[in-house]
Formats: structure tokens, C-alpha cells, sequence
């Protein structure tokens, strides 16, 4: 704004439509913290770096298959499925012995397993940064307001919308998620009219860890993938989870939409403290509303 | 209390292994003085978000902040002002009390989880500050070769300030923690309801504590900067505040020394297992795991089982611990 430059209403719109594609990668990773929150009600430190994984990952597939188009699609469905399989087996051989114990000590798995997996992530793809192009379909751009708008982004307000439908259909429609709601509410009723919760957990988990991995592969081709990673996106889902009530999968997407639309604005106010406005929001919402926008499972 | 306290074979044990430490330059080597300074400081900050955590039962998750807050206040004020050392000395400290009020003020509305993710963004906030404007505070680089008072500039003076200060500091904590006010304290954690009943104003003891507590994490930053000379935004950065919190639960959180045990195993761990392998996180996680498995007293010590026995019921109800 510097220079006595105006802001026209071409720009805000193309800030508001990147703020909502930033917000649908937000809402995908951070929906599967929030089932795991709601379900086995604990804070996945680990979801972030499940997340840098299936970036990784799906750098390594779509580079296996020749970096082209079809590498790119097959990567988007591998890579969260790679993300889950880790997932399940550490699910499966540690995490599942800890769930009579106390809360605090799956805080503490998670977060051990965030350190293992961030270091394993360096020990196989190493500190380079790494980049994916997205398909010949969605490179380039298409003119919106008359301003260039990447085919990408659009491509991403497209996914966003349709796994939040998915998600709801999935938690409302059928069995498997109507025990995992009903988990969210009251495990023992869950566990005493015979259902085997330890499986409901696994099945949380490895849901909500694949959607940290699919995530992380529709992220890839717009930003440089790196270590680190892990470290910026867990700290966001932590907040949006929280601002917007634990467990609430519509308040995943509520607080994913203000996290990324103040984002972009930030951008376009004030670059240099862009980072700032995000954090604002959080603290402005959780003053006014101590608990969350939306009800908490919890 | 001073009776009491003198009578305590604790106050022995460590009024000896306090003497031990006073001569250790005399006989360790010039690493291992600096690597027991780097222990102090981190212990030292350990302690002080353990007032919160294991005293308090608040969820302070972003206590690194009030560290980097210290440390960056006492930096810039001896890297570019002229204002005489100890002043700076005295400014982090008071900065980070002050900046611990602040964050106080709006957290101490929230109960747990919550107000511990309302300090993750409040802190983010100020290291993003830190981050980003390089002007003053050299963003991602941070300030190196900050000119540290001569007497204690070398490795030793630098061990024997920071030893003497841990010392001062861990006997204020103490005689904070066995006052009224810290019997108050440790009430109002086992059972606020009650606490409130009495007509004790729990949040506002509860600030009192934030800021004490981040006034001393104040002096932990200080001494990283006379130990280090350089002042950087991972301090501020939320890994660390995890790491610190790790400490705390590790040595155990409802002992007054546990975190001095768990912050010198951390320590000593990064810096041995490091010199070997780059991947020195790695063997922590597998470590965490091991310990979570096997020994999950050795974590949480024995009282913490005593304690938590008795708050089962309350830890079911509150579905957080």
C-alpha cells in the first residue's frame, strides 16, 4: 500500500480465491487431526510430519513415473496410501498398547513418533528441496477479474469442497462412521454393546493420517518440498482444530477458511508480517469465544 | 522454614553436590564446563515452566517464548545500546515477566488444551516478530558476538555466573514453593473446585504463578546469552517449548528437582549422541518410546503415581490428562 497504491477489487478477489485454496489444503490435513481428536482424543503431534511424508512421497512416485502426468495422478492416490501404511503399522505394533494408559503418555507417543519420522523422512529423501509440476492439464493459468489465476488453485477449490462432502457422508451415512461418532461421544457404551474399540481407534487413526498424506501430496506441486515442513503445518492445524471446536469436522473447515483467507490478505497488506494475521484471528477468536466457533466434541 | 529446610537431607545432598560444582573447573575439562553451563541454563528454564506445569497444572505449552523474550531483550540491548551490562541484565527478566502478564491476561481465561493453544499462537505471534523483522532483530540469522561484561566472558566466568545464579534462583523457587502462596498453588492443581469454594481467587494466583514463572524462564534467557553470545529465533521457536516440556515430564513433574534431571539428560543425550550421528532426534523419539514403554515411572517418578491414583477420577471427568 506503500506509493499511495489502491487496491482494486480484481486483487481482493484473487487474494480471496488463493486464501480459499490455501484454506482447502488446510481444511484436508487439519479434518484428519480433528477425527483423530475426536475419536481417540488425542493431540497428533505426528500428523504434521505424516504430512511432509506424503509430500515426499509423492515426489518419489510421480519421479518413478517419469515426473509426467500420470506420475502425478497415481501419486495422488499412492502417497496417502503409503502415509496410511505407516500409519497403521505404527499404530498397530506400539500405539494400540497404550491405549489403557494414560492420556499424556499417547501425547507423548505422538510426539515421539514425530521425532522418529521426521528424522527417518531425512535419512531417505535427505535435506534437498524437491519440486513437483502438476499435470499439462492444470499448469498455467486461467484469467479471472482479468488477473492470471493458476489452474491449480482452482483445481484444489474443486478437491476441498468434495472431500469435506465425502467426509460427512462417510461420518453420517455409513456404519463404520456412525461407530466412529459415536466413539467420539462415549467409548465404553461403544465397547460394551460389543464393538472392538481398539479397531475403531486403529481405523480413526489410519483415516485421519491418510488424510494428512493426501494433504500432503495436493500440496506438493505449489510449494518446495523440505524438511521442516512438518514443523509450520502442525502448529496451523493445532490452531485451526482449536478455534474452530476439537473434534468438529465443520469447524475444521471454518477455522481452515479464516486461517487461510487471513493469510492472504496478510500477504497483500503487509507482506513482510503476513504471518502475523493468522495468529491474530486465533487470538481474537478464541478471546471472544473461549471455546471454538463451533461445538467441541470433547 | 529455614530450620526446616536445613534439616532436610535433600538440603544436604544438594548443598554438597552445589560445592562439588564450584570446583569442578578446577579438574573437568574446558567442554564439559561449558557443556554443565548449557545443562544449568536449560534446567534453570525446566524449573521455571515446571512452576506452572508441575505446580500449577497449566497448561503452559509456548513457555520457550518468555526464554526468547530474556534472551533477545538483555542481546539487543548489550549489542546495541550502551547501556551498562547489568541493566540488561535485569531487563530480559523484567521483559519477560511482562510479556508473560500479557499472554497471562488472555490465556488464563481458558482451561487447558485451550489455553495452552492460546499460548502457541500468542507466542508464535512474538517469534514471528522476531523472525521477520530484521532490522532489529536479524531475522532468521539472529545476532552473533554479543559483547559479554570481561568477568564473565570465558568459559569459567561464564560457568561460575551461571552456576551461582541457577543457585539463587532455585532457592527463591523453593522458598516460593514450600510459602503459603505455593501450598495455595499446589491446592488449587489437585483440586480447584474446592480451592474456589474457599475463597481463593484461582486465577489470579494462577497469573501470579504465570508470572513468576516466566521471569525466571527470563533468567534462563540471560544466561544463554552470557553462556552463548548470540541470540537467534529458534529460541522462541515451539519445538523448543516441547522439548522443555519433555524435560519437565521426564525427570518428573510433581518432584521440585525433576526437571533439572530430565533437562540434563536431554541435554547431555543431544550433545553426545549428536557428535556420533546426525540423527540424534531419531534416537530421542526411540528413547521417549522406550521410556513410555518400560518405565513410565522413571518419567513421571513415583509420586506422580501417588498423585495421579488419587486424581483418576477427576482425569476421567475432565477427559484431558
Amino acid at each position: 500500500m506503500e506509493g499511495g497504491q489502491t487496491i482494486t477489487l480484481a486483487a481482493l478477489s484473487i487474494t480471496l480465491l488463493v486464501g480459499l485454496s490455501r484454506a482447502m489444503i488446510l481444511f484436508i490435513v487439519t479434518s484428519g487431526l480433528s477425527f483423530v481428536l475426536g475419536v481417540l482424543r488425542v493431540p497428533n503431534v505426528a500428523h504434521g510430519s505424516l504430512y511432509m511424508i506424503g509430500a515426499f512421497a509423492a515426489y518419489s512416485i510421480s519421479a518413478l513415473f517419469g515426473s509426467g502426468s500420470v506420475g502425478f495422478w497415481l501419486a495422488l492416490i499412492f502417497a496417502p496410501l503409503v502415509v496410511a501404511l505407516i500409519s497403521l503399522i505404527a499404530e498397530r505394533s506400539l500405539f494400540c498398547h497404550l491405549y489403557e494408559r494414560e492420556h499424556l503418555m499417547l501425547l507423548l507417543f505422538t510426539f515421539a513418533l514425530m521425532l522418529i519420522l521426521g528424522d527417518l523422512t531425512k535419512i531417505v529423501w535427505g535435506a534437498d528441496y524437491r519440486s513437483i509440476m502438476p499435470p499439462s492439464l492444470l499448469q498455467g493459468f486461467v484469467t479471472i477479474f482479468d488477473s492470471p489465476f493458476p489452474k491449480y488453485n482452482l483445481f484444489l477449490l474443486i478437491i476441498g469442497p468434495l472431500v469435506a462432502i465425502g467426509l460427512w457422508l462417510f461420518s453420517t451415512k455409513t456404519k463404520m462412521g456412525k461407530i466412529a461418532r459415536a466413539a467420539a461421544v462415549d467409548m465404553e457404551m461403544v465397547g460394551a454393546i460389543g464393538i472392538n474399540v481398539s479397531w475403531v481407534f486403529a481405523f480413526a487413526f489410519v483415516l485421519g493420517c491418510l488424510l494428512a498424506g493426501l494433504g500432503g501430496a495436493l500440496v506438493s506441486p505449489t510449494i518446495s518440498v523440505t524438511l521442516g515442513m512438518d514443523h509450520d503445518i502442525i502448529i496451523e492445524a493445532f490452531l485451526i482444530v482449536t478455534i474452530g471446536g476439537l473434534g468438529n469436522m465443520w469447524g475444521a473447515l471454518v477455522g481452515s477458511l479464516i486461517f487461510g483467507i487471513t493469510q492472504s490478505f496478510g500477504v497483500l497488506l503487509w507482506p513482510q508480517f503476513a504471518i502475523v494475521f493468522p495468529y491474530l484471528a486465533v487470538v481474537i477468536i478464541l478471546t471472544l469465544k473461549p471455546t471454538g466457533l463451533l461445538k467441541s466434541v470433547w | 522454614m529455614f530450620g526446616e529446610l536445613i534439616r532436610q537431607k535433600s538440603f544436604g545432598v544438594s548443598l554438597a553436590v552445589f560445592l562439588v560444582l564450584l570446583l569442578a573447573p578446577s579438574f573437568l575439562p574446558r567442554f564439559y564446563i561449558y557443556l554443565l553451563a548449557v545443562i544449568f541454563v536449560t534446567a534453570l528454564l525446566a524449573m521455571s515452566l515446571n512452576l506452572c506445569v508441575g505446580h500449577g497444572m497449566l497448561f503452559q505449552f509456548h513457555h520457550g517464548v518468555f526464554y526468547g523474550v530474556g534472551a533477545y531483550t538483555a542481546g539487543l540491548l548489550l549489542a546495541k545500546t550502551s547501556i551498562p551490562w547489568w541493566m540488561a541484565f535485569v531487563a530480559g527478566p523484567l521483559a519477560a515477566a511482562f510479556a508473560g502478564l500479557l499472554i497471562g491476561l488472555f490465556c488464563i481465561r481458558l482451561n487447558k488444551l485451550y489455553f495452552g493453544m492460546l499460548q502457541i499462537s500468542l507466542g508464535s505471534l512474538i517469534w514471528a516478530i522476531a523472525f521477520r523483522w530484521y532490522g532489529l532483530t536479524g531475522g532468521d540469522d539472529g545476532i552473533h558476538g554479543i559483547p559479554i561484561p570481561d568477568f564473565i566472558a570465558s568459559t569459567t566466568g561464564s560457568y561460575y555466573f551461571v552456576l551461582i545464579v541457577l543457585g539463587i534462583c532455585l532457592f527463591l523457587m523453593y522458598l516460593i514453593l514450600k510459602s503459603p502462596f505455593g501450598s495455595t498453588l499446589q491446592a488449587i492443581r489437585d483440586n480447584p473446585e474446592r480451592c474456589a469454594a474457599v475463597g481463593i481467587h484461582v486465577r489470579h494466583h494462577q497469573l501470579k504463578t504465570i508470572v513468576i514463572a516466566t521471569f525466571f524462564g527470563g533468567v534462563a534467557g540471560v544466561l544463554f546469552v552470557v553462556v552463548e553470545g548470540s541470540i537467534f529465533p529458534d529460541l522462541l521457536f515451539w519445538v523448543l517449548s516441547l522439548e522443555i516440556f519433555i524435560m519437565c515430564l521426564l525427570g518428573g513433574w510433581f518432584t521440585f528437582a525433576g526437571p533439572i534431571l530430565g533437562a540434563a539428560i536431554i541435554v547431555s543425550l543431544r550433545t553426545f549422541v549428536g557428535t556420533y550421528t546426525e540423527y540424534w532426534t531419531l534416537i530421542l523419539g526411540v528413547i521417549l518410546i522406550l521410556l513410555i514403554f518400560f518405565l513410565p515411572e522413571g518419567i513421571m517418578g513415583y509420586n506422580y503415581r501417588q498423585l495421579f491414583r488419587s486424581r483418576t477420577k477427576y482425569a476421567h471427568d475432565s477427559q484431558m490428562e
